[in-house]
């Protein structure tokens, strides 16, 4: 097989490993949010559960949740496995990350000062507005460099896929491999993985700057 | 009256002792901040409230304007009175520019009027001295502008009783002034205000009543003269401090 064949293969798979990218990233942000509010708590049980849960997404491998995700269901209920493995990859990814970006959002709120909530709070914001007009655009500039630091990480873990056989750019790279004895698909694979994260870095770059206004 | 605090007290157990080199109490006893404070203020009104560090000064100002809830008493404000609180260090929302910071609680929280909304608030930032410095954001400014945008901020909102929680303790010497002649400037609007603050010819120029604190009461208060003249021994003694310019 030639390389250009080689690159033609994979590269029908990056729709895919695109899908599992911005799908993951559309759940995971906004539950990442959802999931730091539970932990910040102010009730014991709530916050020490979700603490507990924050825990174990990281505390185990992504690969040994997609597997759970994906066959679990299985095992457990009988259930048979779903045809279309993007939804419990995607699952799987989204569960995973909201984990990390939960933690993420957390220091950011936690590093506002108290005397931004106290200035809103005389000015008469109800707490709604204090968090979403107040707080939150301050947090989300100083998650910025953490958020890319996570984004790029999911390009690369979107290889993870593999494992459940999703037809991604990795996956069928690496069945390529196997067939042809070659190690030119990884190569291949490695310089995707980095032109993917090239355009990341640059598109982060660019709201990091728009986020540059104030100190 | 537009304010009338009626037996305000309030606690705070102490914490962290050790860290904080706290030697005479443990963590767990209790520190009594405000004991049994009763205070009115008149429409218009001028208060300064003057004493030393840990006097409970600033819980009282915290109290009143809902930042901490009181141990017990009463906090009465004329029906419909609106307050204003500007802070020690400002608080400004840095993500904001100065126009906005002025303008847009009462716009998302007065809901006024979009346009009448800036308007005022240019009006307000032009008698702080700052008319061109709307689109400015609060990093570029100095602290003395910056403390000018806040009083701004508080007045847009229309305060019948505007409280100043040592407006001037966090600039340099250089800036107090500035921030302290803006003030002044208010006394002809008829805004009620009671200022916190340890700049003692400040409330002695401005003020129609001064308030002394020590020890969470208190213990004199009267017009500037009787009070910087007062026969009190604790007074005498807080003053004797601060003439000789010994802190």
């Amino acid at each position: 097989m030639s390389l250009w064949t080689m690159i033609v293969k994979m590269s029908e798979g990056l729709g895919r490993t695109c899908a599992i990218f911005f799908l993951t990233l559309i759940f995971a942000l906004p539950l990442g949010m959802i999931v730091a509010l539970l932990r910040m708590s102010k009730n014991k049980v709530v916050s020490s559960v979700t603490r507990f849960i924050i825990s174990v997404l990281r505390g185990t491998p992504l690969m040994l949740q997609l597997l759970a995700v994906t066959y679990g269901p299985y095992y457990l209920f009988g259930i048979s496995i779903s045809r279309n493995k993007l939804i419990p990859v995607v699952i799987a990814f989204s569960i995973n990350y909201a984990a990390y970006f939960a933690e993420i959002y957390r220091g950011g709120i936690e590093s506002i000062s108290q005397g931004q909530y106290e200035a809103a709070k005389v000015l008469g914001y109800t707490k709604a507005q204090t968090f979403i007009h107040i707080i939150l655009p301050q947090v989300i500039k100083r998650i910025m460099p953490s958020v890319t630091n996570e984004v790029v990480t999911l390009v690369k873990d979107t290889s993870i896929a593999f494992t459940v056989s999703y037809q991604e750019m990795f996956t069928i790279g690496k069945q390529i491999a196997n067939s042809q004895t070659s190690f030119v698909p990884f190569v291949v694979a490695g310089v995707f993985y980095f032109l993917f994260n090239a355009i990341v870095d640059f598109v982060m770059g660019r709201i990091e700057k728009k986020l540059d206004y104030y100190k | 009256m537009i304010l009338e605090l009626k037996h305000i007290k309030k606690s705070f157990p102490y914490r962290n002792c050790e860290e904080k080199g706290i030697t005479d109490h443990k963590d767990g006893d209790v520190n009594q901040v405000l004991k049994d404070i009763s205070l009115g203020v008149e429409p218009g009104e001028i208060v300064s409230i003057i004493g030393p560090s840990g006097s409970g000064k600033s819980t009282l100002l915290r109290c009143a304007t809902g930042l901490e809830t009181p141990d017990s008493g009463e906090i009465i404000y004329e029906d419909g009175a609106n307050f204003g609180l500007v802070f020690q260090n400002f608080n400004l929302f840095p993500h904001m520019s100065v126009l906005e910071n002025v303008s847009d609680a009462p716009i998302r929280v007065a809901k006024k009027d979009k346009k009448v909304a800036i308007q005022e608030a240019l009006k307000w930032l032009d008698k702080m001295g700052l008319g061109d410095r709307g689109a400015a954001y609060p990093c570029e400014l100095s602290g003395g502008q910056q403390q000018r945008v806040a009083i701004a901020r508080a007045l847009a909102m229309d305060p019948e009783i505007l409280f100043f929680d040592e407006p001037t303790s966090a600039l340099d010497p250089e800036l107090t002034g500035e921030v302290l002649k803006v003030i002044k400037s208010l006394a002809d609007l008829h805004i009620a205000m009671v200022i916190v603050t340890h700049e003692m010819a400040f409330a002695r120029d401005i003020s129609d009543r001064v308030i002394f604190m020590d020890g969470g009461v208190i213990v004199d208060q009267g017009t500037p003269d009787q009070v910087f003249e007062s026969m009190n021994e604790r007074t005498q003694s807080f003053l004797g401090r601060y003439k000789s310019g010994n802190w």
